[in-house]
């Protein structure tokens, strides 16, 4: 299959676009030199006068898996006119927030969108997460393993035994069939299962003895020993709360020097402001990230409307259950990690909500380097990934930022710091903090951009003076080269791949689990592991 | 020859143990070990030998039974699709993608069971965790509606009376035991205390619960039987206890209140959480009915009574449930997985089900399959297929092929049948 999508501006800022006119080859799924095309038998697009990107990576959205689906069973409200129906060969489905997995697969290629990474899975479960991986057509996925409060990981940090931590990790990684180190709330998951949490980076995690700060730095180092692709990607303890803004610059002071991404930082940039309402200290946590060239973040921006809170973070979401009266699951996983849903209205009249919303737009504006902030909606806590193209429109249009200013709480409006920000992000930056920034934090080479051997994962959008509408609905996004959405509407459904790492292990480690499990588990430890054939359209990405 | 396999996964409830070690002599279960005796039932009693399907009551090749299947399902206006609790996932993955295509009804077994936990759920979340936290934390336990020690055998001795866990290393005797049910059971037998409810009066006993756990007074001597002092005393436990877990089963969700009583029941879990940590797990019944609820909700947005009529889901407990689809005669034709509802549902509506074409998709003899038109005689998941079931707790369990019997899998007819409906 060859394809050339011909004429276009071109932005793919890895290899130095910034809309030069330009032709992209493309054969059996990847991008080549123009010789290696046989114009005549290859499918022609005339991209003259369209933009070109390539396809979108979503860093952070949580998709599939237990707590997703939870989150989906738990909200008939959410689905009932948000359907679409079957047409053809494509599935029906449901849900406005947390939509079901046919449909989560084409509201992403419909906007353009090729690569999406599922944030939290426990171990316990990745099964589940990969079963439903193969019911998301047309992407290409990676699950993250979360391990901030896993008990064998916290006695080898206890025990001093940083080897077997790393050898734990790299095993863990690798039977789960998972892509990155997640860690929630270092501690704080742990903690809940007797009622507490953690406040400080040095607070004990209790039963274990050790401290986030100590997990955080472990889960570092193991990154680095195992040259894993991606860095370790923490949500840190307080999200929510009106000392995370302080915490979070902590955390990257003790990670300085490593790599590390911060996830949906916007609901950990909080300061203490008056009453329950917190304050935005996006230019305190914007100026630590500036000063620390290893760290990646994504904002998790929130966005006015439903929205479905779930996170692996569970004294959070109890918090939240309180704090709104709304409907909460909670799930404590053996062993391993908590989590929680809990439905939410983020309204523009609600100060707090309006607070938050400055807050992500602050970091989008004041951190300075586009290779190091991702665009995300933690998709579905701050808001629905298809909110992308409103989020993108903020962005680049400061008219239509400050109009969305005015209308906000007025407490959180009077004196915030958003008003004095003029910066405007161009069609380039975009396709930076969407595209070619996520994957190279992923440490994804053949994503994010369309040299020659890139995936030919292609999304060609026209030009409009509204933002919004313009990435809302390309007029052609390819998949590997097949055309699968044209004019915002899907056209084919073929099925996307599963990335995981598989780093080697002393396997000296396995006998140390395995008496662990016996344990500490109610399943076997043979059948805890996934075989590589148990992921659908698996790939191994190499470390280092 | 005889093989030892280790770690096999019984499917018959839903503890789903996985650590049983079964013996096999060519394509023939010849021992078990560490099964329960339901389970080991299942398992030695299990017959592979391949046998044909039938089509209206003669046996016929597999082409032309799916011919068949795929004749009576294009043919028909608004065909049903039921059961779905004991095969894997893969098969159920397979079931909502036909009633997709078809634009039918699907309901799994939840509908008669713990459909009504389901709508709880919907209303007021649920506070729940896995086995593995109730062995290892828990330090009260309470039954409500439920008798493990007949429909989960080794519930109590793997996670929830006697196993020794990180928390409770003395098994037994650091667990503060309650069971709540309308009459004494073989579980209440094993309880430090038993609360006999009048039937019906759940709800009401556990509103006063609600009430007394907030601190305000109940005035009255006895709440559905109950003494309320014995009610005080098991709020002040509750409050007490390190972590708490309730399991409850069909005494709740099948007596009169239903979804309500299990809502109760879920706020007082939730509010208890105020004091100390506490969950609620639903004792499910068949070994791949939490699986089902799973598959059906990441297709379609709802875990079961599911209509595809409109070309997009819809959900419709009382409206698309097997039962009242079936009672109302609305149903027209009806394809059965791993289920026998002529034996389990209703009257009105097993009767119907003779009296519409129905196909039945099942590894072993039924009285479905004694009226059903079209019959395939499928593999087993777990013993001659391999699939995946999802525990009461929702955790996945893989499921092993302990021998090959040339039977084919619900997956695979029902992906045949899929490439013959138009």
């Amino acid at each position: 299959m060859m394809l050339g999508v011909l004429g276009g501006r071109v932005y793919d800022p890895q290899n130095g676009g910034d809309g030069e006119i330009r032709d992209i080859w493309a054969k059996d799924g990847r991008v080549v030199s123009p010789e290696e095309v046989d114009p005549d038998r290859a499918e022609i697009i005339d991209a003259a006068g369209l933009v070109v990107m390539p396809g979108g990576v979503d860093i952070h959205s949580h998709l599939v898996g237990a707590k997703v689906n939870a989150g989906r069973k738990l909200r008939p409200e959410d689905h009932r006119g948000a359907e679409r129906a079957r047409t053809g060969v494509f599935r029906s489905g449901s849900g406005r927030t947390v939509p079901t997995t046919h449909l989560t697969g084409y509201l992403y290629a419909e906007m353009g969108y090729t690569t999406v990474m599922e944030a939290a899975t426990a171990p316990l479960v990745a099964r589940h997460t990969h079963e439903e991986l193969a019911d998301v057509p047309i992407l290409d996925k990676g699950a993250f393993i979360t391990m901030g409060n896993n008990h064998f990981l916290m006695k080898c940090i206890r025990d001093g035994r940083r080897e077997a931590a790393r050898d734990y990790v790299a095993w863990l990684l690798g039977v789960s069939k998972g892509y990155a180190i997640k860690i929630v709330n270092p501690g704080g998951v742990e903690n809940w299962k007797w009622g507490r949490n953690v406040g400080e980076l040095d607070d004990e995690v209790l039963g274990f003895g050790v401290t986030p700060r100590q997990i955080l730095e472990t889960v570092a180092w193991i990154n680095d020993e195992l040259g894993l692709p991606h860095a370790p990607h923490i949500h840190g303890i307080n999200l929510g709360r009106s000392s995370s803004a302080r915490t979070t610059i902590e955390a990257m002071e003790t990670l300085a020097g490593r790599r590390t991404h911060l996830c949906h930082l916007q609901f950990l940039s909080y300061g203490k402001g008056k009453g329950r309402v917190h304050s935005s200290e996006a230019a305190a946590v914007a100026e630590a990230v500036n000063a620390n060239p290893e760290v990646t973040v994504d904002v998790g921006q929130v966005v006015f409307g439903p929205a479905t809170t779930m996170t692996s973070d569970g004294p959070l979401q109890y918090s939240l259950h309180r704090a709104t009266g709304s409907k909460w699951v909670n799930d404590d996983v053996e062993g391993e990690t908590g989590g929680g849903i809990v439905p939410i209205l983020y309204k523009r009249s609600n100060p707090i909500n309006a607070v938050m919303w400055l807050t992500g737009m602050e970091l989008f504006l004041l951190i300075d380097d586009p290779w190091r902030v991702f665009l995300t909606t933690d998709h579905p806590n701050a808001g629905c990934f298809t909110s992308y193209p409103h989020v993108i429109k903020l962005l680049m249009d400061r008219a239509y930022r400050l109009e969305v200013l005015e209308s906000i709480h007025n407490r959180a409006r009077k004196g915030a710091l958003l008003h004095e920000l003029d910066r405007e992000y161009s069609l380039r930056e975009i396709a930076i903090i969407s595209r070619a920034g996520p994957a190279r934090a992923l440490g994804l080479r053949n994503k994010g951009h369309l040299g020659v051997g890139a995936d030919a994962d292609i999304a060609v959008y026209q030009e409009m003076d509204d933002k919004a509408e313009m990435f809302a609905r390309p007029r052609y996004v390819f998949k590997a080269g097949e055309l699968v959405a044209r004019d915002g509407m899907v056209v084919a459904d073929p099925p996307g791949r599963t990335f995981y790492v598989a780093p080697p292990y002393d396997p000296g480690i396995e006998k140390d689990i395995r008496k662990h499990f016996e344990q500490a588990y109610t399943v076997s430890f043979e059948n805890y592991s996934l075989a590589s054939d148990q992921v659908a359209h698996g790939e191994a990405v190499a470390c280092r | 020859m005889t093989t030892m396999v280790e770690h096999i996964a019984c499917t018959f409830c839903g503890c789903v143990c996985d650590d049983i070690v079964v013996e096999v002599e060519g394509s023939r279960i010849a021992g078990v070990r560490g099964a329960c005796v339901v389970g080991r039932g299942v398992l030695d009693e299990y017959d592979p030998e391949v046998r044909r399907p039938v089509v209206a009551g003669r046996e016929v090749d597999w082409e032309q039974a799916v011919g068949a299947a795929a004749a009576i399902l294009n043919e028909a206006d608004s065909p049903l699709i039921y059961g779905l609790s004991s095969t894997a996932i893969e098969a159920q993955r397979k079931a909502v993608k036909l009633a997709d295509r078809l634009g039918a009804i699907i309901d799994t077994t939840s509908s008669v069971c713990h459909g009504p936990t389901g709508l709880a759920m919907q209303a007021v979340g649920e506070a729940t965790c896995t086995l593995g936290e109730v062995r290892d934390r828990a330090d009260l336990i309470v039954f409500w509606g439920c008798n493990p020690a007949a429909s989960h055998p080794r519930h109590f001795g793997r996670f929830s009376l006697t196993p020794a866990g990180a928390l409770t290393p003395n098994g037994r005797a650091d667990r503060t035991v309650v069971v709540v049910d309308v009459r004494p059971t073989g579980s209440s037998k094993q309880a430090d205390h038993f609360l006999q409810v009048n039937a019906g009066a759940d709800f009401e006993v556990l509103t006063a619960l609600r009430y007394l756990a907030r601190g305000e007074d109940v005035e009255a001597a006895a709440i559905g039987g109950i003494p309320v002092s014995q009610l005080r005393d098991l709020v002040r436990t509750m409050k007490a206890c390190r972590y708490g877990v309730v399991f409850m089963g069909m005494g709740l969700t099948m007596s009169r209140g239903r979804h309500l009583n299990v809502g109760e029941l879920f706020s007082l879990v939730a509010e208890l959480n105020t004091y100390t940590r506490f969950s609620v797990i639903p004792m499910r019944g068949h070994g791949n009915v939490a699986g089902a609820d799973q598959v059906l909700t990441w297709s379609s947005g709802y875990p079961f009574a599911v209509s595809f009529a409109r070309g997009y889901p819809q959900f419709g407990p009382g409206e698309f449930s097997a039962v009242d689809v079936l009672a109302r005669g609305e149903a027209d034709a009806a394809l059965i997985v791993a289920s026998d509802p002529v034996a389990h549902l209703p009257r009105a509506a097993a009767e119907h089900l003779e009296h519409i074409p129905t196909i039945l998709l099942d590894p072993t003899p039924s009285l479905t399959a004694s009226i059903a038109q079209v019959v395939f005689p499928t593999a087993s998941y777990g013993l001659d297929a391999a699939g995946t079931a999802y525990r009461m707790d929702n955790v996945p369990i893989p499921l092993h092929r302990l021998f090959a019997s040339g039977r084919p899998t619900d997956e695979e007819i029902l992906d045949r049948i899929i490439e013959a409906v138009t």
